[in-house]
């Protein structure tokens, strides 16, 4: 071996993977050294996901979501985009970030308590929905940053701050597994469980670091890889004892093993590209842009129409009729729906306000014209008519009578609409009788606004119109 | 005419889709599900994202995420759901992130009813999560400006990075009225240099909120609220309608201000000078204005669906409690013409026979069903 080949070699080893960073110097900090305690496994886990990105050739589309725990500062280490995010929130962070950049390779580094206490939910829904995310999980069974208190996956008898005679069971609980949880999941496509005991073990983890991280590569799904990791801070160990601590204690309640490898077979998952384009919204929104809109200019006297009756009678879509009619002629009109206490056969009604000018309260406390469908409605909204106004009821209602100057009309709209085979269209009926009673809209606009309606049934548009000319005749023909 | 019938809440869509927003995330509450229904039918009809959340908190830190790659994001909900979010809110702020954020007010506290209310006022206006952060609102009170506002909050949030809130309730979402759709579509450029892709430019850039040196968290905090002073100065937006010889000046936002507008009209008919002062940004708050009104010597009434929450911002800008009332419904109840008229007259001292305040209005607004 010559000198040159020897330096070359040299140069290599001692070299961080470019995926690190050399120095961490990030916001405000002016550290070289990392800020883990000694013996911690984050380093050996941020090291090896580095190298796996280098090799795989992705460190210029990989994001890093930091959590909170010891690792909130990942983002100090690793060479590529960055988010930290709140605590247990980066499975949907990462949710977002994926959806929103589909090329991008999304990584959620995340230690026990973030990822299996406040963020199960999160965790769960997330593999649940198979994103294009690989998600790291460090489980060294103690909450660190915090100090040391006990963590999900904290071990049956295992002392913390927080349960200092041992973990006990019938008060705290079992250890959580999250791989066999994720296991039970049908979208995932790699989950393992991998352990930073020993260095033979260390290889072994970035072999499925590095999968998990192909599979991101590839686009094809979610990845979940959990590293057994010391922690020999919190746990009091020196470094055989951590070691110890892992291979004879937490192996035995965490399997290491692989769980899933569906990488080989699973077809990447891909998203379209977004149409941002005018023409297509105008498209899906039924948008004619050679109509023109706006409002007209005329002066017509401000109308407010009350139309009520049972729920299921056609209250609110009639009043939705009237107001669809008002908007096609360019005037100003509101629509709003109100209900009594009960949700379903209670009584029902709407308020159709028809002006010139902008809309005051959309709410028709002194009705011009009033609708009624049902007795009770047709009794309490009777007393608000204008003097001067308008009471269209169904006479099938019964009698009723009134000493004021209000123009009382009993229709009988739902014969009219059985006449024409379809009792269910009797509040046309009543439209039609409203188009001869001012001449506020045009019958056309009410024929348009009906086909406007019923667009989804269109069986029934025929049998609408008709009803409504006969509405109208009915009204003609009688007042 | 292309005016088309449209709910508040599908206009709510509308504007944020020609607005060129791109990722839709959302949790189901009544009042503001109609507005998840359209986004999940409208945005993949266009190839663009949309995602049911598992929570309110997972779908602001999904608005967090992909607000992070600088696509226009956005997320909706009502009350109880925007508690859940207030966490988001203040990551989002920290990390001085845009976000679109709509709220269709319900009645409370706790789960309350699902009829319209504002008293989300307090928590939405002032922010309800930690820190020395603000959110922008806006207050729409018509279908129209349902769309037009949620454009605007986009362009606002994009300006300023801040979370943007719109903020309505449960009858101006259920409420139709016609709607002159957006002249054209924004066609957005995502060239924001702070933005995180997973590209070769971007990989230096850092999506945080943390500051570990306490200088530096105070300098930032000084910072923003520099921002939001300059916020205050460039975009306080509010109608004026009959002010200019006002001795009664109702101030309202949101479908009260509709009904204070009535008020205004019904009174003048009586010789009242009835004005109305409604805030469009409600945060920023029009605090001059009210201070140039209050100097000419107006009385106030604060008509709004909520416990003073509004009043005593007029309060405070006005730098004066007398001569300052409110008029208010709660617990879902819509506000009365006929209230806000006994006010009126009771100020200006003229007897009205007329108007009944001794039957309590069983209606209530803002069904969820439609027969």
């Amino acid at each position: 071996m010559s000198d040159k080949e020897n330096k070359d070699y040299e140069l290599k080893v001692r070299r961080n993977p470019q995926s690190l960073l050399e120095e961490y110097p990030r916001k405000g900090t002016n550290i070289q050294s990392t800020h883990y305690c000694a013996g911690c496994g984050h380093g050996i886990l941020h090291k090896l996901i580095a190298e796996c990105m280098d090799e795989l050739g992705i460190q210029e589309r990989c994001v890093m979501i930091s959590p909170v725990g010891c690792s909130v500062y990942a983002y100090f280490y690793f060479n590529c985009g960055n988010f930290q995010t709140a605590h247990g929130r980066a499975p949907a962070v990462a949710t977002g970030i994926s959806r929103a950049e589909d090329n991008a390779i999304v990584m959620s580094y995340q230690g026990d308590g973030d990822l299996a206490s406040i963020g199960l939910n999160e965790t769960l829904q997330a593999a649940n929905r198979g994103e294009k995310i690989a998600v790291f999980f460090v489980n060294n069974t103690v909450y660190g940053m915090t100090g040391g208190q006990m963590a999900p996956t904290t071990l049956i008898g295992e002392k913390t701050v927080t349960c200092q005679t041992g973990r006990d069971p019938d008060y705290a609980g079992h250890p959580t597994h999250m791989c066999e949880l994720i296991n039970t999941l049908k979208a995932p496509v790699f989950i393992e469980r991998v352990s930073l005991a020993n260095p033979l073990k260390i290889r072994l983890a970035k072999f499925a670091i590095k999968q998990a991280l192909t599979v991101q590569k590839e686009g094809k799904g979610y990845s979940f890889v959990e590293v057994l990791s010391p922690c020999p801070t919190n746990l009091k160990q020196d470094v055989a004892s951590a070691q110890k601590f892992i291979e004879e204690q937490m192996e035995k309640e965490f399997p290491v093993k692989n769980f899933r490898n569906n990488m080989y077979t699973k077809e990447p998952v891909q998203r379209p590209a977004s149409d941002f384009s005018t023409e297509s919204l105008d498209k899906i929104f039924n948008v004619n842009r050679g109509e023109g809109s706006g409002y007209v200019d005329e002066d017509i006297e401000p109308v407010s129409i009350k139309v009520s009756g049972f729920g299921g009678q056609g209250v609110l879509s009639a009043g939705l009729t009237i107001a669809q009619a008002a908007c096609a002629e360019g005037k100003h009109v509101s629509w709003y729906p109100s209900y009594g206490p009960e949700q379903r056969g209670g009584k029902s009604n709407c308020s159709v306000v028809i002006s010139n000018e902008t809309i005051g309260t959309p709410v028709v406390d002194d009705i011009d014209i009033l609708i009624a469908l049902n007795k009770p409605s047709l009794e309490q909204f009777s007393q608000d008519v204008k003097e001067g106004g308008v009471i269209l009821y169904d006479s099938k209602i019964g009698e009723f009578e009134t000493d004021r100057n209000v123009k009382v009309i009993a229709m009988p709209c739902v014969d009219i609409a059985e006449e024409h085979g379809n009792a269910r269209t009797a509040n046309t009926a009543l439209l039609g009788a409203l188009t001869e009673l001012g001449d506020v809209l045009k019958r056309e606009s009410y024929e348009n606004a009906i086909r406007e309606m019923f667009a989804s049934k269109p069986k029934v548009i025929d049998v609408n119109i008709e009803v409504l000319e006969a509405g109208a005749e009915w009204i003609k023909n009688n007042y | 005419m292309s005016n088309q019938m449209v709910k508040g809440n599908t206009a709510v869509v509308i504007g944020a889709m020609y607005a060129g927003c791109d990722c839709f995330f959302g949790y189901p509450i009544t009042p503001a599900s109609e507005i998840l229904h359209e986004a999940s039918k409208y945005f993949p009809m266009v190839g663009r994202n949309f995602v049911q959340a598992e929570s309110e908190e997972a779908s602001i830190n999904m608005v967090y995420g992909a607000s992070g790659t600088g696509h226009r994001v956005m997320t909706s909900s009502s009350g109880p759901g925007i508690s859940l979010m207030q966490e988001g809110f203040t990551f989002l702020a920290g990390a001085e992130l845009p976000a679109v954020i709509v709220d269709i007010m319900r009645a409370g506290p706790g789960l309350g009813n699902i009829g319209p209310e504002q008293g989300d006022y307090n928590q939405v206006v002032k922010g309800g999560g930690h820190g020395n952060y603000k959110n922008m609102v806006l207050a729409p009170n018509s279908v129209q400006e349902m769309c037009d506002l949620t454009m605007k909050a986009f362009e606002l949030a994009d300006k300023w990075r801040n979370p943007v809130v719109v903020l309505a309730d449960g009858t101006l979402g259920q409420m139709a009225e016609p709607l002159v759709f957006p002249e054209k579509a924004v066609e957005p450029k995502n060239d924001k240099p702070w933005a995180v892709k997973g590209t070769e430019e971007t990989m230096d850039n850092l999506i945080t909120s943390i500051y570990n040196d306490f200088n530096e968290l105070e300098d930032f905090n000084f910072k923003l609220q520099e921002k939001y002073a300059q916020i205050e100065a460039e975009e306080v937006i509010y109608e004026e309608y009959q002010l200019e010889d006002a001795d009664i000046v109702l101030v309202s936002f949101g479908i009260s201000s509709r009904i204070a507008r009535s008020a205004v009209d019904k009174s003048r008919q009586k010789g009242v000078k009835a004005g109305l002062l409604r805030p469009i940004t409600l945060s920023p708050f029009p605090v001059d204005k009210v201070k140039e009104l209050a100097d000419k010597g107006v009385s106030f009434i604060s008509v709004e669906m909520s416990n003073g929450q509004l009043l005593a911002d007029v309060q405070f800008a006005a730098l004066r409690k007398e001569d300052t009332h409110l008029v208010n419904r709660m617990g879902g109840n819509l506000i009365e013409l006929k209230h806000v008229l006994a006010k009126i007259y009771e100020i200006a001292g003229i007897e009205d026979e007329d108007i009944d305040l001794s039957e309590r209005s069983e209606e209530k607004a803002s069904p969820n069903i439609i027969d």
